[in-house]
């Protein structure tokens, strides 16, 4: 057990690419945490996807032993914690767990969005922060500027910036330093009933569930017996340990230190971030207050390429499921796609990774169909239905209203782009909260309909200011508007999976938009193919994919048939991604391209 | 049924390589006839020992360019697959040839080898389009070698190459009646296929092959086609084949009727029945390398499986289904769309076979993607 006096626990908030998992490794790596050997890049991303998108996906934790110009050791606990909007949840429970924050800010880009939301969330987390100047050895970097935004657009005081390069380990011995003076020390009594939150799990396939505690009072050993409070659950601690960033044993935790405890718990549903663990003799009176568990936002359909893989993808999705409780699944039955699962996400990014995930670990093709959000269908008769895929919805003639969730974003761009971003935002049903200026760079506030956003607002956002906005949202409960469900139909068949709920002003331009592009993304056939909008029995769009009408091989004598039969095997193969729908073959690409609105 | 063995004789030889030509075809500087031939026989005698005895119904010299063959080399082929096997009384033999004065100056000794049927290489009968299609003869010349190939062979075919670049469907008429005019019994016309891989082909890519027809132009064009070569008494028979009722190219009936041929030459392929299994056998495709097979093992195959039954009936349908005749509807049996495209007018059913319809012909490959992928 280590003296309160003695500990330091932190996290880093940054927008992304700011540099903060490199600041990770180049704090573990300075004070010789992890052997040179061992050290490879972003230590604290697990996982391939992690490292690739240059994201954190799960918090995770390091215990680095740093013998201070006092002649005194201490004990600091980095959470690394994710920087994503999707998972901006995470991030205000894992800062619950520590006392102070380093801002980390790029000197050469300045504040950006999620620089802000997550500066935000360390405010009311009531940290100590302290904020850091990182790339300094870059010749566009300008400390001046940068420290002037972070007083004016943040609102703390940046005179005692830390600049450093994380890159060059420039700066980082006095962030060091820093951490150790000017971050409180944690509180507690090591004496009282056993108080430890739960900060995270996660699935381990060797250990069974791993899970991050921070011990509030008390003291926690390995063998105890303990009990989680909210669900009742009783364990016997099989192992404790402390990360460095590997797994070392420790024989007790006491109040302020942070670590891993295993207890044959099985799935990560078992455990509930949030809850408060104590001894099951001498329990604590006073459980912590809690979190809500992270809910879903939006949704969609998951569907195998080959419907011989449906099997596979329920194995899949399982697995996914034992080490994300944000993530939700269930069966849904398309008559275009065959089977598949309806799953909740807490963002676009989060539902990526998750395809993402299925596709290259286990191998089996997806057909992604529109993401929706949850709509509340408030019926005629007063019930309230919360409807996940508008393949689902009810009879207009018994809805009385339909809500739907909003988002308040916050967008940080250069003066130069903001036309074209206040016309984006238009053009998705925003209304205008807030605009301001730090320098040259607008900072403005949107109330926006989440679902204009989650299929491709960010991508659009980037490409109309070539990469210089950031963005970063949170949600804002939920208003009635006039939706519609709108249908296509192909051929004259309605095609669920093309589904989707619009704003009835703009349903035409949606429909007429949709129709276009599923024109030039279902392959012609030998009859010419209708291709509707319809609202209701109303068609709103139409256009016609002409019939195939010439398509014949002039030459084909006796050395052709080999030829010709493996020619056969890959239309065979290209059929197989296609979905027959009626008499006509859509290619899976469209259920999603269909979506994209373009210009 | 044996309906006889096919034997196809490739020489892959060519003075020049034509832009549109996909076909196994090399420009050789000198080609050592004696070796070439010393080989034909070798897996003549070789594929005899395979198949065992069998009835000879047809020859085919293709290429590349057979009319680059001595006369001595088509001789001695014929011969010898004559003595392997038992030459049917009606016996087809067919060479391919470039329409030129040199080439025309050999037909004689091709008649005295055996040949009985000619296939010429017109293409065109307009200067401009011979040359843009790389031929290396005029029309003039093409015409003057035709006739001395009627006077020549029993039987004389000629190709053309039609929707070529900025034709418009009435200088095809015109093109096309005069090709009729000159006619015997026999016409293969068929339209510019732009294949990957050839001259054509990668001037295509680069957006510099210009005017050639859309789909609708070109549909336009296979129309007239079949109007005119029907009212002219050669009607279809195959996709892009026409002759007088009987005048069928015979060789060319086994690969469509999906009979038995032996291939022999770099990159021929064959289909034979041996002991009930459909065996399928390619040869190697470079021609030294096919040369080097022959003669140092004996074998010039380079791959040979036998065919499942089910890809032999898939082979089936695909042949079978350009011919006018249509395919035996059994071999339709399992397949549950034939109905639908039944239903289009795409396929009919006249007793117990099933072929395509006129509005069909034109979208076969669209039908066979339906039917079998």
């Amino acid at each position: 057990m280590t003296d309160l006096s003695h500990i330091r626990n932190f996290s880093i908030v940054a927008h992304i690419d700011h540099g903060k998992s490199t600041l990770a490794d180049r704090l573990i790596q300075m004070t010789g945490t992890m052997a040179e050997r061992d050290m490879k890049e972003q230590v604290l991303d697990a996982m391939d996807i992690e490292r690739e998108r240059g994201i954190t996906i799960k918090a995770n934790t390091v215990r680095i032993e740093y013998p201070a110009t006092d002649g005194q050791t201490y004990i600091l606990n980095l959470i690394d914690t994710p920087g994503h909007v999707d998972f901006g949840y995470e991030v205000s429970r894992s800062m619950q767990a520590v006392e102070g924050s380093l801002l980390v800010v790029d000197a050469s880009q300045g504040v950006e969005a999620q620089t802000l939301a997550n500066a935000y969330q360390a405010i009311d987390a009531d940290h100590e922060i302290v904020p850091v100047l990182n790339k300094i050895d870059l010749p566009a970097s300008d400390t001046g500027r940068v420290s002037t935004q972070i007083e004016e657009v943040i609102g703390i005081d940046a005179t005692d910036a830390i600049q450093i390069s994380a890159k060059t380990g420039e700066g980082v011995p006095e962030l060091l330093e820093a951490i150790v003076r000017r971050l409180p020390a944690p509180r507690g009594d090591a004496d009282a009933p056993l108080k430890a939150m739960l900060v995270d799990s996660r699935y381990d396939p060797y250990l069974g569930v791993v899970v991050m505690i921070r011990v509030v009072d008390g003291k926690i050993r390995k063998g105890d017996q303990i009990v989680m409070m909210q669900t009742g659950a009783r364990y016997r601690i099989d192992r404790l340990a402390v990360l460095k960033p590997e797994m070392a044993d420790a024989a007790e935790l006491g109040p302020g230190e942070i670590g891993v405890l295993t207890a044959s718990i099985k799935q990560v549903r078992d455990t509930r971030v949030g809850d408060t663990i104590t001894h099951e003799r001498n329990p604590t009176r006073e459980p912590l207050s809690g979190f809500k568990p992270s809910q879903p936002v939006v949704f969609c359909g998951l569907f195998p390429v080959d419907n011989g893989e449906f099997e596979a993808l329920r194995d899949a999705i399982g697995k996914l499921a034992l080490n994300d409780a944000s993530f939700t699944s269930e069966m849904e039955t398309s008559a275009a796609l065959g089977f598949g699962f309806r799953c909740g996400f807490l963002g676009l990014l989060h539902l990526e990774v998750v395809r993402d995930r299925i596709e290259r670990e286990y191998d089996i093709e997806l057909i992604t169909t529109a993401p929706s959000v949850i709509y509340h269908v408030h019926m005629r008769d007063g019930s309230m239905l919360e409807l996940h895929n508008p393949a689902d919805m009810p009879d207009p003639a018994n809805i009385d209203h339909v809500g739907e969730p909003r988002i308040r974003a916050t967008i940080l761009v250069p003066d130069d782009y903001l036309g074209d971003v206040l016309k984006l935002c238009h053009d998705r049903r925003g209304v205008q909260e807030e605009l301001s200026y730090a320098g040259s760079r607008a900072v403005v506030t949107y109330d926006l309909p989440l679902n204009e956003v989650v299929f491709d607002f960010h991508d659009r956002l980037k490409s109309v200011t070539k990469g210089y906005a950031s963005f970063d949202y949170q949600l804002a409960g939920y208003q009635m508007d006039h939706l519609v469900k709108m249908q296509v139909l192909v051929n004259e068949e309605p095609v669920d999976a093309l589904s989707m709920m619009v704003h009835r002003d703009r349903a035409e331009a949606r429909g007429r938009a949709m129709c276009e592009k599923l024109k030039e993304l279902i392959p012609r056939h030998m009859f010419k193919i209708p291709i509707q909008a319809a609202i209701g029995g109303r068609i709103i769009a139409r256009e016609t994919l002409s019939a195939l009408r010439k398509d014949v091989t002039a030459k084909c004598y006796g050395g052709d048939a080999t030829r010709k039969r493996k020619l056969l095997d890959k239309q065979k193969a290209g059929k197989r991604k296609m979905r027959q729908f009626g008499k006509v073959d859509i290619p899976q690409e469209a259920f999603i391209d269909a979506l994209k609105m373009g210009e | 049924m044996d309906r006889g063995l096919g034997l196809y004789v490739h020489w892959p030889f060519c003075q020049a390589k034509c832009p549109y030509c996909d076909f196994n075809s090399h420009v050789a500087a000198s080609v050592d006839q004696s070796r070439w031939q010393e080989a034909f026989l070798n897996e003549i005698a070789r594929v005899r020992e395979d198949v065992g005895p069998r009835k000879l119904s047809s020859m085919f010299f293709g290429g590349g360019t057979p009319s680059l063959m001595a006369a001595e080399t088509v001789a001695r082929t014929i011969e010898a697959a004559k003595d392997a096997w038992t030459p049917a009384d009606d016996i087809e033999i067919t060479l391919e040839a470039n329409p030129t004065s040199v080439e025309a100056d050999r037909f004689r000794s091709y008649a005295k080898a055996g040949v009985n049927r000619l296939s010429l290489g017109i293409q065109s009968l307009r200067d401009s389009d011979l040359i843009a299609l790389g031929r290396l003869h005029t029309a003039v010349e093409a015409v003057a070698a035709y006739d001395i190939a009627r006077s020549t062979f029993p039987r004389v075919s000629f190709d053309l190459i039609y929707a070529r670049q900025n034709q418009a469907a009435a200088e095809w008429e015109t093109e096309l009646s005069e090709a009729l005019e000159l006619a015997a019994d026999h016409v293969s016309l068929y339209q510019l296929t732009i294949e990957p891989g050839t001259a054509f082909g990668d001037r295509h890519a680069a957006g510099r092959l210009q005017g050639l027809p859309d789909e609708n132009h070109s549909l336009d064009m296979f129309n007239i086609t079949q109007d005119m070569t029907e009212a002219a008494g050669l009607p279809a028979y195959e996709v892009s084949n026409h002759a007088r009722p009987g005048q069928e190219s015979r060789h060319n009936l086994v690969y469509w009727r999906s009979g038995n041929w032996a291939g022999i030459g770099p990159g021929a392929h064959g289909r034979l029945t041996v002991n009930g299994l459909r065996i399928a056998t390619e040869c190697h495709s470079m021609p030294a390398s096919w040369l080097d097979a022959v003669e140092s093992t004996g074998n010039g195959y380079s791959r040979q499986y036998v065919v499942s039954e089910d890809d032999a009936r898939i082979e089936a349908v695909m042949a079978g289904l350009r011919l006018a005749e249509g395919v035996p509807a059994y071999l339709l049996a399992e397949y549950n769309n034939i109905n639908r495209l039944m239903d289009f007018g795409l396929l009919e059913h006249v007793s117990g076979f099933v072929r395509t319809t006129r509005l069909g012909r034109p979208l076969l490959d669209a039908i066979l993607r339906e039917i079998l992928a």
